[in-house]
């Protein structure tokens, strides 16, 4: 029986664990390494400076701006996100009123959810064309065209003060539906027992859905907003497409993502896009912990 | 199975007995009443959001069969003047929005292969034999998913510069199989955990050998997982942006690009020119196999995307 066992695990496991040292590991390894070199990506990388990226990341207002307009995305897209598909989802399954105790779904709710899911499936890069078009600053926009001819062409993205809102409505746009499905899947979970007693109770939907549902779906929930909140710090299709001069107007929408793409590729600082990449690693970590951790309650495991 | 509606609720009443009879009796003008508003009102979200949700798309379509001119009348939503496919032989061809496509498909066709071997052969290993250095490997592989992409991007670019695969097929699909083994490894080895291991040692009793049991036996019982991983995996990386973008770069790429960042440089040099029309009809183009796909897989997709957040 335990003839050939190990040749046969190092058969099985070589090729994958080639690759992803090679492509994966190794390139994280090297991303802490460079974030202490002040390095163009060309010759050799000798500059030591330590902590030199990191201090010129505080004077950087870039910088600072990019942060804020992912911590910006960071509140409001889970928030707003949940909000939204827990009200859909438990519409669809709840919504339809109850018959002789039994609540049942709304009529139509697999068509609603199928509609809602399919944005999911658009590549972001898609969503950003789409919707670069949708809010075109003149009469060929979406929006524009469906405002009276007599208002003068409202210019979103090309708005400093509501760019990001612009970027943060797309975000929300595609992720919704994928949260009605998830929670929906969840909801379908609860025991039907539990709403037909809390429906004998004399218990209104409003209750049912702040009682029962958002308790029992609460683990779903704390999955979800860690999702939401790692889109939140990716978001680099949609602001180097979709944005006026990418990250634009005048960096009213840049973000980390965007800057450690630029300054790798294009303003040759690959030891300083490391140094940032390091600091967005740090942040989407601390983020996730805290999320589980403040989000925790004393019933259920995180 | 997502759906509580199956119960027909008519039969319930009887057998809640005498006093759950009265008591919803009792109280059933009000709750009729409350039903019926909040009926009406889920319809009115609902209804509002699938046109939030398909609006856009709709207006794509419409869009690509109007001329510039058109485009720029406003009235978005009206039906084009004539339905001329002119828009769509010039995406075709100009916008070279077949050849993307195909770039697209294949690559994903070759790279989904490859991380389902590798990383069910990873994982099948990793969940079901003792040997030495085993949970340093696994965890090796799933510290993966905490790492964002964008930290690597760097020194990634340098790698495959020094290995000579920038711009190149081949490069593009080893990263493809590199970033997506760590959740494919993670979500399948718990799979092969759940497995019974009865089968597996009368297969052992037999004589069969380690690899023939994990491709006879322990693959076709995998069966709905790998289904679901697959799934998850051709549409992350049918959507993957940043990777092409950073790997499809320097001299000759311009013919090996992605449909993703196709649709993108068509976007870009539409807006030079003001000229929508051919942009529009790239999108459909693009969207529309999509829709087909999910048309008939819907129920697969809708459960293969999620099982990740699921657990």
């Amino acid at each position: 029986m335990r003839h050939g066992k190990y040749p046969f695990i190092i058969g099985f496991l070589v090729v994958p664990v080639a690759l992803y040292v090679t492509f994966v590991v190794w390139a994280y390894i090297q991303a802490f390494y460079l974030s202490v070199y002040e390095w163009s990506g060309l010759g050799p990388v000798t500059n030591f400076v330590g902590l030199g990226n990191f201090r010129k990341m505080l004077d950087d207002t870039t910088f600072w701006q990019s942060l804020k307009h992912n911590v910006f995305l960071l509140v409001l897209l889970p928030i707003i996100t949940v909000i939204l598909a827990l009200v859909f989802a438990f519409l669809l399954n709840v919504g339809g009123g109850s018959k002789g105790g039994v609540t049942r779904g709304v009529w139509g709710s697999k068509v609603y959810r199928i509609i809602f899911f399919f944005p999911q499936l658009l590549a972001l890069a898609i969503v950003a064309v789409i919707f670069g078009r949708v809010f075109g600053p003149d009469k060929s926009g979406m929006l524009n065209g469906l405002f009276p001819d007599s208002w003068s062409p409202w210019l979103f993205l090309a708005d400093e003060r509501y760019a990001m809102a612009c970027i943060l409505i797309v975000l929300v746009w595609q992720a919704v539906g994928f949260y009605v499905v998830l929670f929906s899947a969840g909801m379908g979970n609860i025991p039907t027992e539990v709403y037909e007693a809390a429906a004998i109770d004399g218990a209104t939907r409003v209750t049912l859905f702040f009682k029962i549902t958002i308790p029992l779906l609460w683990n779903t929930i704390q999955v979800a907003w860690v999702y939401l909140g790692i889109a939140a710090f990716d978001a680099f299709a949609l602001v180097n497409i979709m944005t006026v001069d990418r990250g634009g107007p005048d960096g009213a929408t840049s973000v980390l993502s965007l800057m450690i793409y630029r300054n790798a590729f294009e303003f040759s600082q690959a030891g300083y896009a490391s140094a940032l990449g390091v600091v967005l690693f740090f942040l989407t970590l601390t983020f996730a912990a805290l999320t589980l951790r403040v989000t925790r309650r004393e019933s259920l495991e995180a | 199975m997502t759906n509580i509606t199956s119960t027909p609720g008519t039969d319930a009443v009887p057998t809640a007995g005498p006093v759950g009879a009265s008591k919803s009796a009792g109280r059933k003008p009000d709750s009729r009443r409350e039903f019926k508003a909040f009926n009406g009102l889920a319809h009115v979200a609902l209804i509002v959001w699938a046109l939030v949700t398909a609006g856009p798309l709709l207006w794509v379509l419409l869009a690509s069969f109007k001329s510039n001119t058109e485009i720029f009348l406003g009235k978005p939503f009206a039906l084009p003047a004539s339905f001329s496919f002119s828009t769509y032989a010039d995406a075709w061809t100009d916008a070279h929005i077949g050849r993307y496509f195909i770039n697209s498909v294949f690559v994903v066709l070759i790279s989904t292969a490859g991380t389902m071997l590798f990383g069910s052969m990873a994982a099948y290993v990793l969940a079901r034999y003792k040997f030495f250095g085993n949970r340093a490997i696994y965890y090796l592989f799933v510290s993966g998913l905490a790492f964002p992409t964008f930290m690597a991007l760097a020194p990634l670019f340098y790698i495959l510069k020094g290995m000579g695969l920038l711009g190149s097929f081949t490069g593009l699909i080893l990263v493809y199989i590199a970033y997506s083994l760590p959740f494919t490894i993670f979500f399948l080895a718990a799979f092969f955990k759940s497995l019974p291991y009865e089968i597996e040692e009368a297969a052992t009793v037999d004589g069969a050998s380690h690899v023939r049991k994990f491709f006879q036996i322990m693959m076709p019982m995998a069966r709905s997982g790998l289904v679901s991983i697959t799934i998850f995996n051709i549409v992350g990386q049918w959507n993957q942006y940043l990777l092409p973008v950073v790997i499809m770069s320097g001299p000759g790429a311009d013919q090996k690009l992605l449909l993703t960042q196709g649709i993108a440089q068509i976007s870009v040099s539409a807006g030079y020119q003001a000229e929508w029309s051919t942009l529009f009809a790239a999108l459909v183009l693009t969207i529309l196999p999509m829709i087909i796909v999910y048309g008939i897989f819907q129920r697969q997709i809708q459960s293969g995307l999620t099982a990740g957040a699921v657990k």
